[in-house]
């Protein structure tokens, strides 16, 4: 629950209990306010939760192994994919949720070990290469697997993907309570959605300060050194991509029941590259500032798009920059200035077992006295 | 028999680019130990600039006649591309020199990023038709091969750059800084060597490959886009890998070894797999050849450093 008060770290400080109470009524709160705004915000808080599960997981694999994944939106995609294949009319198949969306995961950790097996022995930056190849392999399967066998639908993608249903209630239908008060069914999204991110919070938090969690804190800071003591380096590799790649592949199937539409259109480096910058943005290795940044940097292009666009057309008469330009800029920029001029995040990890100034910011031992 | 031939004269072409490429991103890691993630869009901006000046100059100056033309768009590009080089060199990696690896990688990442957003925002999203100043239609077939001058020039200039690059770096005092400090950066220091300098001409001499890889690319295939760096950048690493990082024969023949593979791959792959995968799966080849390698033989095929593990 630490976590979670350091999420207002000037609060969080002197009055942790407080902070952590603003923090759950925010959350719990959040869909009500955006629902001023109006609907589509309460979508946009949809995704960006979804966006914060996939920088959870991808925090694991990067901000506590220290291994630089750059082909994260495969796992999404081999979660969403799963997701379409099993539960819509494209196979004729219609295999309910809490079957699908655990093989999705199951798959998704698979892929994350055929990935890791090669490269594990290999230093983070040929990872980095490796893991984006793997990215961009993907996709290429999916945008060309249409034939001779109408596997994956092409570009086109697949559509008509069943909703979440929980226990036989369909949660994409807005739900009526008595006569007049219905809920939108982006409320209820928003909830289901919610849970699972505490879910993983909470364990990926229990896994942090496990033994597991340390050994990757050792391998991360001197893997000569981790090996030295006896942690089996190769497998505990393996398990923070494996790991790290189930949350993805959850985010993925959530991903598919949600929008009820995949295409790899979904799946691009671009998202990749998203994902690690909201993980480099809010602090990697701590989950506090990870969800900060990934709801930070989700909500931000959306207020500019709902900002820059009027002021543009007021200013210029025309739009210069559309939205998803402003994306990008932003994104590429958070990326550059964070790691030139506040390595370790927005909200810098604290506890004992992540230490980031060693994995960004300081010298680590062995650099130094190379 | 003649689709191999065909194809390994494509290979080469092809290669050529991505060794002159890949010597960019060798050249680099052998002195700093970083993957320059933004080479590739180094290239990319090589081939929009170039596109842009040629654009203007036909307009300006049309009797100016093809060559001139190319050469005075070539010129304009090398030189904008190595002011950019030295710039992100300067602003984005300089200040991270000492940081551990993570870090100048993840910035690098953002360069690469902020590079195609901004062509996106000048060039927009479009293709745009490269101007084909040397003629792409191909020549007389020689023994059932057809070769376009295009292609002949590619072949020509990356074999002139290459022998001129190894030249400077193993004649010239420039090229004896450049390997004492790709060798051992403190001890050059110390030996008068001004290593900022050094990896900052690094930098420069890498762009201005790239420049002329971006413009001979898109000469070949006759577009240039704001995306169009990332695959080059891409297989040129792997190039870079498969010859043995910091090395740069490594580079060239890694480069050309790739393109041969894939361009034969693309060939073959519907009959090896049974018409199952055609040859819009050409691009997987570069990574199951990168996977291969670093599985087996992460030195690479030239490489003498050992993988440096911790």
């Amino acid at each position: 629950m630490n976590e979670l008060a350091l999420a207002i770290p000037w609060l969080g400080k002197r009055n942790p209990a407080a902070a952590r109470w603003v923090v759950l009524a925010l959350a719990l709160g959040a869909p009500l306010i955006a629902m001023l705004f109006g609907k589509t915000w309460v979508r946009i808080l949809d995704f960006a939760l979804l966006y914060v599960m996939l920088a959870i997981g991808l925090n694991l694999v990067v901000g506590f192994a220290g291994l630089l994944d750059l082909g994260y939106i495969a796992f999404y995609a081999v979660g969403a994919y799963t997701f379409a294949f099993l539960a819509s009319p494209h196979f004729e198949l219609h295999l309910p949720f809490w079957l699908v969306l655990p093989l999705g995961a199951c798959f998704a950790a698979v892929a994350g070990i055929i990935l890791g097996l090669p490269t594990l022995r290999l230093r983070g930056d040929y990872l980095a290469i490796v893991t984006l190849g793997f990215g961009e392999i993907v996709r290429i399967f999916l945008n060309n697997l249409n034939h001779p066998i109408n596997i994956t639908n092409g570009p086109q993608g697949i559509n008509m993907i069943d909703p979440l249903e929980l226990f036989g209630w369909d949660i994409s239908r807005p739900l009526k309570i008595g006569e007049d008060i219905t809920i939108n069914s982006l409320f209820l999204y928003y909830y289901v959605f919610l849970a699972f991110v505490v879910l993983s919070i909470i364990l990926v938090q229990r896994l942090q300060i496990s033994r597991v969690g340390r050994a990757w804190a050792a391998i991360r800071d001197d893997e000569l050194a981790a090996k030295a003591i006896g942690i089996n380096t190769r497998n505990m590799k393996l398990l923070a991509f494996s790991l790290g790649a189930t949350f993805g592949g959850v985010a993925g199937g959530l991903f598919a029941a949600f929008q009820g539409f995949v295409s790899p259109e979904s799946f691009s480096l671009m998202e990749s590259i998203a994902v690690l910058t909201m993980v480099v943005f809010g602090g990697m290795g701590n989950l506090a500032g990870v969800v900060v940044g990934a709801l930070a940097l989700t909500a931000l292009p959306e207020i500019l798009r709902h900002v820059a666009v009027p002021v543009q057309q007021a200013v210029f008469n025309q739009v210069i920059l559309d939205p998803e330009v402003l994306r990008m800029l932003l994104l590429s920029l958070a990326m550059i200035f964070m790691m030139l001029l506040r390595p370790a995040g927005l909200i810098p990890a604290h506890s004992r077992y992540s230490r980031p100034e060693l994995v960004v910011g300081k010298p680590a031992p062995a650099e130094a006295a190379k | 028999m003649e689709t191999l031939l065909q194809q390994t004269v494509n290979g080469l072409v092809v290669g050529s680019v991505y060794a002159l490429v890949a010597l960019g991103y060798t050249m680099v890691y052998g002195i700093l130990g970083l993957i320059n993630f933004a080479h590739g869009d180094i290239l990319m901006v090589g081939a929009l600039v170039a596109l842009e000046a040629i654009r203007l100059l036909q307009i300006y100056a049309p009797d100016l006649g093809l060559v001139p033309t190319l050469l005075a768009g070539l010129s304009i590009s090398v030189v904008v591309c190595m002011i950019l080089g030295y710039t992100i060199e300067r602003t984005a990696y300089r200040r991270l020199r000492n940081a551990p690896r993570l870090a100048p990688l993840i910035t690098a990442i953002g360069v690469s990023f902020l590079l195609q957003t901004i062509a996106m925002i000048i060039w927009g999203r479009n293709y745009h038709t490269f101007p084909q100043l040397v003629s792409t239609t191909p020549l007389e077939p020689v023994a059932g091969v057809f070769i376009t001058p295009v292609q002949i020039v590619i072949l020509v200039v990356s074999a002139v750059l290459m022998v001129a690059l190894v030249l400077l770096v193993n004649k010239t005092r420039l090229g004896r800084a450049m390997r004492a400090t790709a060798e051992n950066h403190k001890v050059a220091s110390l030996m008068g060597v001004d290593t900022n300098k050094i990896i900052a001409a690094t930098f420069i001499i890498g762009s201005a490959l790239a420049a002329v890889a971006g413009v001979m690319f898109s000469s070949n295939y006759g577009i240039a886009h704001y995306a169009m760096g990332f695959m080059p950048g891409l297989k040129a690493f792997t190039a870079a890998v498969l010859g043995g990082i910091g090395n740069l024969g490594g580079a060239m023949l890694g480069g050309l070894l790739l393109g041969l593979v894939e361009s034969i791959g693309a060939g073959y792959i519907e009959d090896m797999s049974f018409g199952f995968l055609n040859s819009s799966y050409q691009d997987i080849f570069a990574f199951i050849i990168l996977g291969i390698v670093l599985i087996f033989r992460p030195t690479g095929l030239l490489g003498e450093r050992v993988a440096d593990r911790a």
